[in-house]
């Protein structure tokens, strides 16, 4: 009951923007924040790449296939994500946690997936200052990008975790409705900048 | 939010789409063009009905569209230096060809 009052009292509907709470804002102004870097690191990468002589053929050096089924596995989870919020809305707490749960598996699988990549990629001569196919930098803008997203995987899982246990200690569904939605944009936001990723540093 | 959970098989045909594109006997622009706006398709998908923008407020959307812009912008600003190492690099090549010539 405490934490219900406590949560209307921070965040009251106030703000033009996001009516339904300040937390929202916050969260996109963020992720605006956030697009900005990604944008930054994409810009980067596409300018290296265009000016380079010798870049490697990303599509034959990386291999797509495992990547394409990380790429649906991070869509799915961010199905799950949606049904969780669904659920909650419709005040099962108990599904909303499974698909929480569920949310947060997926991202722990993609960035496992992510790592056996990285392990095989480097046993194959791709490192970070230089490689077998051309150009040194092929290799230093993709782990630092490719590593950039999967912080923020690694980041996401922790803050869905964090979430299960934020509704476990709210008795009422709508009194943790708010911060599952703004968990959920932040989750969506890496599924889409891995859709930007996956295009520009895999199939391009 | 009922609407939202009929759009993620969207997201998977156009995956799958992005697959057979880069199969497709089509020129390499045509091909980098389709990757670049289907990418670009997924993402608003994603942003209008994973993050609920279109049904928020239109000042919310501003927001979103902001780092939009400023990506757009820094790939002029990257413009000069890209046309100065490609110049180098030819200045280089001419200097390397050169006294072989002699």
């Amino acid at each position: 009951m405490s934490q219900a009052a406590v949560h209307s009292a921070v965040e009251p509907a106030e703000t033009p923007l996001t009516p339904d709470s300040w937390g929202k804002l916050g969260m996109w102004i963020f992720l605006a924040g956030d697009a900005v870097g990604f944008g930054t690191l994409l810009a980067a990468y596409g300018m290296m790449r265009a000016t380079s002589g010798d870049w490697p053929n990303p599509y034959a050096v990386l291999g797509i296939n495992l990547t394409a089924a990380m790429t649906f596995l991070l869509i799915c989870s961010s199905v799950t994500m949606v049904k969780a919020l669904e659920w909650l809305g419709n005040g099962d707490r108990a599904r909303a946690k499974v698909y929480l749960f569920l949310t947060a598996l997926g991202g722990a699988i993609f960035v496992s997936l992510q790592a056996y990549e990285w392990s095989h990629l480097i046993h194959r001569g791709l490192h970070i200052n230089g490689n077998p196919w051309g150009a040194a930098l092929f290799g230093t803008s993709f782990f630092i990008v490719t590593g950039f997203h999967g912080l923020h995987v690694t980041g996401g899982v922790i803050y869905l975790v964090a979430m299960i246990r934020y509704v476990s200690n709210r008795p009422q569904p709508a009194a943790s409705y708010n911060a599952v939605e703004i968990t959920g944009l932040y989750w969506h936001f890496v599924d889409l900048v891995w859709i930007m990723v996956f295009t520009f540093m895999y199939l391009l | 939010m009922a609407t939202a959970h009929k759009h993620p098989n969207y997201l998977a045909i156009l995956t799958v789409v992005e697959l057979a594109v880069i199969f497709m006997p089509l020129g390499k622009v045509t091909i980098g063009v389709l990757l670049c706006a289907l990418a670009l398709g997924k993402a608003t998908l994603v942003a209008m009905y994973f993050m609920h923008l279109r049904f928020e407020t239109r000042t919310l959307g501003l927001v979103a569209v902001t780092p939009l812009v400023i990506a757009t912008l820094l790939v002029f600003v990257l413009l000069p230096d890209g046309f100065a190492v490609v110049h180098q690099t030819a200045d280089k090549k001419a200097a390397v060809t050169e006294p072989a010539k002699h």
